[in-house]
């Protein structure tokens, strides 16, 4: 009962500030779309405090045949861990907007916006079926779209929502295919039925061209492509710096703490069906891994504050894929619920920065900001540590669980991961480092009018950072007893799926020194940005301009979006101009014009056969006359 | 004696040959027209008599006491509308009458 309060809360309250905000007014319906998202986290946590329930269908939706999906909310524990963490975070978000959208002209447009993305994604992780999730997944999406494009008398924000729903499209076409193959292949898309019947398709395979593909791997394979896309990993990624042009407390919310999560959510919710496909699992190993690599070094030479956190989260999405693709799912789920709290600390105090700083978000006007903001600078200081994965913040509990378990499942490609991963480590500390130093530390590179306006933000805003810096720095210590301690199997129940000879059963045999090995790289990528940017600040320029071809490399994100831009947008761009120049203005339009034309030409033509005159038609009667009687004369 | 029907049936051809090119060698006058379409008629008739007398078969000559009368109503009809049209367009020129072309 209390995870239904805590679904449909946020939906009232989006319904109350989106629809009903003439009755209202503006004051009144940010106020509800607040009150009924502290119901929402009060009810998820009366849930979670409840425990674990049988799940409570709430509707029938579609019934043709044997296909039959309702509406019903799944209580199980990674529901119910999932729920507590979208809400309470989305309603510290919420809190926080109040503040950071002060100066806004609509801002409860925005709150009903984000309310309905709680909704959306509370809908994903409570789903029971995969048409439920499906939903949920797409809802996040939409709304997702609709925020990035908050701003939407911004060309920058246009093109970025494109972007990210066209990427997204190509992932949620994976996966709406992924389904249909589960349907087709178990008769039904509840989790249970599905799950129960995994064991009887093990051997089953489908045959492409001669070629048999094993069932099993083929939809897993299938659902990781969809999550690749809303996840941002390494191919699919390119919507998510961009998607930064939306509002900050969005891309908190939205594009670090929870919808992009959605994908590691996904592949743990199918980890009983992702247990049996070990190909599938090894390419989950390796995306992840490429992405946790990939994207920390792009990270380490943006200069928008936001872009640099948001290539961390692809990085840390990254980890996580990592650590399901060894099988280790519940240390993905600790990474994620980790990674919501200190990304979403991190990007609000980045937005505080951004508030304080006109809205300027390049890092190298900013500096010296320590003084003036020593609250958001404290905040962005136990953000970063947790980001690092300094003991005891809570990212070093988890990323360093994630490396163990790569380097425990003793595979080539978890070898391949673990590599990686610590060096991506190192690239977390440098960039992370680098990007504090150069917004607190030194002196200001602003401009005077900036630099004058300079101000905390107000306390509405703090609150919610105080609050996620207590969870970025204790959730570490607190959950990983439960999620990845001894204890797992009971604390998750059956909700997770872990696999025998998985990873999470011997990760503490691992050599010592590659235990250390995270802490010593990421403590050496601390001293490296110690060195480049408070000892000697002049070596960085130097540094780009003797690399110059890795750092241009770098700074252009691996030219993904130039090859991207070369091998589809242009391509299609011309093959829509040509359908456009040929099909519809000359085959479409051609045809109806065309045949008009003709029959105005052909009118006037037969115009001239009558002149009038009497005398002529008469003749032609005649003549008329003569052949019809002559044919009548020969054929008979 | 007896004039043999191939006499009647090439006088009545003459006649009707004499019609058709009275309708369309003629550039001037309608009233020449409606004469030759008159003469069509007589052609025709002349025939209906002639094999209605072969034939001995009263029908023919029946039939062409109805043609006679359609012909003068027709005649009446089309002298009447040529004076209507005279006033109206002040000529009764062929070359004039083409008001119908497009």
């Amino acid at each position: 009962m209390y995870s239904l309060v805590a679904v449909f809360a946020p939906l009232v309250g989006s319904i109350l500030s989106g629809v009903a905000r003439p009755v209202l007014g503006k004051q009144l319906s940010i106020a509800a779309s607040i009150l009924f998202m502290l119901v929402s986290s009060a009810a998820a946590i009366a849930a979670y405090r409840a425990g674990v329930q049988a799940p409570l269908q709430i509707a029938h939706w579609v019934q043709v045949g044997a296909f039959t999906p309702d509406w019903t909310l799944r209580q199980d524990q990674l529901s119910l861990v999932m729920v507590v963490m979208v809400s309470v975070v989305s309603m510290l978000i919420h809190v926080y907007s109040v503040g950071y959208m002060s100066h806004d002209a609509t801002p409860q447009r925005f709150m009903s916006y984000i309310s309905l993305f709680t909704f959306a994604m509370l809908m994903l992780v409570t789903a029971n079926n995969l048409l439920q999730l499906f939903f949920g997944w797409e809802g996040v999406g939409l709304v997702s779209y609709l925020l990035i494009n908050y701003w939407y008398d911004r060309k920058a924000a246009n093109e970025a929502a494109i972007k990210a729903f066209i990427v997204n499209r190509v992932g949620d076409l994976a996966f709406a295919v992924g389904i249909a193959l589960v349907y087709f292949t178990f008769g039904s898309i509840q989790f249970d039925v599905i799950f129960a019947g995994v064991s009887s398709h093990v051997s089953q395979s489908y045959r492409l061209f001669g070629t048999p593909l094993p069932v099993l791997e083929v939809i897993s394979f299938l659902l990781f492509i969809g999550a690749m896309g809303k996840s941002a990993q390494i191919v699919l990624h390119t919507w998510l710096a961009d998607a930064m042009e939306g509002p900050t407390p969005i891309s908190a919310l939205i594009h670090a703490a929870t919808m992009v999560a959605a994908g590691v959510f996904m592949i743990v919710r199918m980890s009983p069906l992702i247990n049996m496909a070990p190909d599938a699992m090894s390419f989950i190993t390796f995306i992840g891994a490429s992405t946790a690599f990939f994207a920390a070094t792009i990270g380490c030479v943006q200069n928008d504050i936001k872009r640099v956190i948001a290539y961390s989260t692809c990085s840390q999405l990254g980890y996580m894929f990592l650590a399901a693709g060894v099988g280790a799912y519940p240390v993905a789920m600790f990474h994620l619920i980790n990674h919501a709290l200190f990304k979403a600390l991190l990007f609000l105090s980045a937005g505080s920065v951004i508030h304080a700083m006109s809205d300027e978000q390049d890092i190298r006007l900013m500096g010296g900001l320590a003084g003036k903001l020593p609250f958001t600078c404290a905040m962005m200081l136990i953000g970063s540590l947790a980001l690092i994965a300094i003991p005891p913040f809570s990212g070093y509990y988890s990323k360093d669980a994630v490396l163990d378990a790569a380097l425990a499942a003793h595979t080539p490609m978890a070898t391949y991961g673990w590599v990686c991963g610590t060096l991506a480590a190192g690239l977390t500390a440098f960039y992370t480092s680098r990007l504090f130093f150069l917004v607190f530390t030194g002196k200001s590179r602003a401009p005077r009018h900036v630099q004058e306006h300079v101000h905390e933000s107000p306390f509405v805003m703090l609150l919610p950072l105080l609050v996620l810096a207590i969870g970025a720095f204790g959730s570490g210590m607190v959950l990983k007893p439960y999620f990845i301690g001894g204890q797992f199997q009971s604390f998750w129940g059956s909700s997770i799926d872990v696999a025998a000879n998985s990873a999470m059963f011997n990760m503490d045999s691992i050599v010592a020194w590659a235990k250390l090995a995270p802490l010593v790289v990421g403590i050496f990528g601390i001293l490296v940005a110690v060195l480049f940017y408070l000892v000697a600040p002049a070596l960085p320029g130097r540094l780009a301009q003797a690399l110059s071809p890795v750092y241009k490399f770098l700074l252009n994100k691996w030219y993904f979006d130039e090859l991207y831009d070369a091998l589809l947008v242009r391509p299609s761009l011309k093959f829509a101009k040509f359908a456009w120049r040929f099909g519809d203005k000359q085959v479409i339009d051609g045809v109806p014009n065309g045949l008009a034309a003709l029959t105005s030409e052909a009118s006037a033509q037969a115009v001239k056969l009558q002149t009038g005159s009497i005398a002529l038609y008469a003749f032609i009667m005649l003549i008329g006359l003569l052949v019809f009687v002559s044919l009548f004369i020969w054929v008979r | 004696m007896l004039i043999p029907l191939s006499h009647y049936l090439v006088v009545s051809a003459v006649l009707l040959v004499i019609g058709i090119f009275g309708i369309f060698m003629n550039r001037k006058n309608i009233i020449v027209i409606m004469m030759s379409i008159e003469l069509i008629l007589l052609a025709a008739n002349l025939n209906f008599v002639a094999f209605s007398g072969a034939l001995h078969d009263m029908v023919g000559q029946v039939f062409t006491m109805f043609v006679l009368t359609v012909a003068a109503a027709e005649s009446a009809i089309g002298l009447a509308i040529l004076v209507i049209y005279f006033r109206n367009r002040g000529s009764i020129e062929v070359e004039d009458v083409t008001l119908m072309k497009g």
